[in-house]
């Protein structure tokens, strides 16, 4: 009789034991849920912002609607990049508007004549090799295609830079798991130009087409 | 993406090297780690640790004076075709990472130092020793990193490295030929530092699929080798000279066999489909 109700009792801890290890559980998983998809992605990104807030569209507008009046192929076939101090000292040697980002970089760069230390979204690794004559030369692409509507943007966005690598995050893509579109215009791993090549060339290429 | 990029005619970048011509100064070596960023150590005494790119190898005919010759060889990497031409190269047949890949538009070998675990198969296979291993990391001398070429990345320890016929200049030649509208280079917009640094013009360099380049009837002369023809490596990289001792050194012959005709033989085998 005595190892019945033993049993009986041993039964009744288990049912009980069997919720708090449950509850238990739960909270373990929303909090790993929440450190995971909150709190990581938070540490593992430091946020910048860029120097001054430059507003493409009204630049865009003043030249004519063309990308290459400040982004431009010089005759060696390299890509300038984003303009210099020089190119921007051709306007900008002296307030055009009232406008504050303007009168900042006036003073704090052009009268000290100082680069102004732009974060650029799409900066590859040195051992990487773009040839941006290759695909808007040679395959006639657009530079929204992967660089998304920036040429329409009033406002720089802020800059975010993959604390463990110091990778800007557009390379990666804002979603950790790399789903849905990029937010801004393509992603730039090396998967993603493989993909995109294959699509459109038929070949991944040779490693040295985009290495160096 | 709406234009299909139209693909340029395939090329056999190749090197013709004229070893009547070579004096052994070691210009191309010197041009070579200034261009490519090659790394090397305060102590450059023991050779074999030491990293270059290409080499000039020292050959004589093993005879006393007064009949004594002596013959220079600049080795940079052979770029090998393979058997077929299809790119089977010892190196890249072997590389476990894919850190090295025959590229069939150019013919040229690559090494990929990010992806490069440095286990080192490449340098075992390789019968040329082309392949070289960062065993420390590389430290230049003060102020001398401002110096390095932005063009070429600089390698890590613990990764191969090897001579890549400068295709980072293939690749700047080709952005200007875009920008002009261009789909073909001329011989003259890409040469390797090589090359350009021989002084006696010894070291030829081109295209071996194009009559219009030099390295074309070079490369078909009577008196031009290859090193060890006979594994079927294929080497794009060709020698010169009008000695037969020279010849004769390019491989393992025995004394008594016909080099020449073993050597044609080869050749022919090689380039059979």
């Amino acid at each position: 009789m005595s190892t019945q109700s033993d049993n009986q009792t041993a039964a009744a801890g288990n049912r009980s034991s069997g919720w708090v290890v449950f509850v238990f559980f739960m909270i373990g998983l929303v909090a790993s849920i929440i450190s995971g998809w909150v709190a990581f992605p938070k540490l593992l990104y430091s946020t910048k912002q860029q120097p001054i807030d430059f507003n493409h569209q009204v630049h865009l507008e003043q030249m004519g609607g063309q990308c290459n009046a400040c982004h431009f192929f010089r005759e060696d076939g390299s890509f300038s990049g984003s303009p210099t101090l020089e190119e921007c000292k051709s306007c900008h040697m002296y307030p055009m508007t009232g406008n504050e980002n303007e009168q900042k970089f006036i003073d704090e760069y052009v009268n000290q004549d100082k680069e102004v230390p732009w974060l650029i979204y799409a900066e590859q690794p040195p051992c990487v090799f773009f040839s941006h004559a290759a695909h808007v030369k040679g395959a006639d692409m657009q530079c929204a295609t992967c660089h998304g509507d920036i040429g329409h943007s009033t406002s720089l966005r802020e800059y975010q830079e993959n604390r463990i690598s110091g990778y800007s995050r557009d390379i990666w893509g804002k979603s950790m798991l790399r789903l849905g579109e990029a937010e801004h215009g393509r992603r730039q791993k090396m998967n993603d130009c493989a993909e995109c090549h294959l699509k459109e060339t038929g070949s991944k290429g040779n490693c040295f087409q985009c290495h160096k | 993406m709406t234009q299909q990029p139209q693909h340029t005619k395939t090329k056999r970048y190749g090197m013709v090297i004229d070893l009547d011509k070579c004096t052994g100064c070691g210009a191309c070596m010197v041009a070579c780690y200034a261009e490519n960023n090659v790394p090397f150590r305060q102590d450059e005494s023991d050779k074999m640790r030491s990293l270059n790119w290409i080499r000039v190898m020292k050959v004589d005919n093993g005879k006393p004076f007064p009949d004594t010759q002596v013959c220079y060889i600049p080795m940079p990497c052979m770029q090998c075709d393979g058997q077929h031409m299809q790119g089977h190269s010892p190196c890249v047949s072997v590389c476990p990472a894919v850190a090295t890949d025959y590229d069939q538009t150019t013919g040229i070998v690559s090494q990929i130092y990010t992806r490069c675990f440095g286990c080192r198969y490449c340098m075992a296979a390789c019968p040329y020793h082309a392949r070289k291993f960062n065993w420390w990391d590389p430290k230049w001398p003060a102020d001398m990193e401002k110096y390095l070429n932005p063009d070429v990345s600089a390698r890590m320890r613990g990764v191969v490295e090897k001579c890549s016929f400068c295709y980072h200049r293939y690749q700047k030649a080709r952005d200007k030929a875009y920008v002009e509208g261009r789909e073909e280079l001329h011989e003259d917009e890409y040469q390797t530092a090589c090359a350009q640094a021989c002084p006696t013009n010894a070291i030829t360099f081109g295209d071996l699929h194009n009559p219009e380049h030099s390295v074309y009837s070079r490369s078909r002369s009577k008196t031009a080798f290859r090193l060890l023809e006979r594994l079927n490596t294929n080497p794009k990289v060709y020698y010169l000279s009008s000695k037969s001792w020279v010849r004769r050194k390019a491989d393992n012959y025995l004394e008594g066999e016909n080099f020449e005709q073993i050597r044609e033989k080869a050749r022919k085998a090689a380039a059979t489909h």
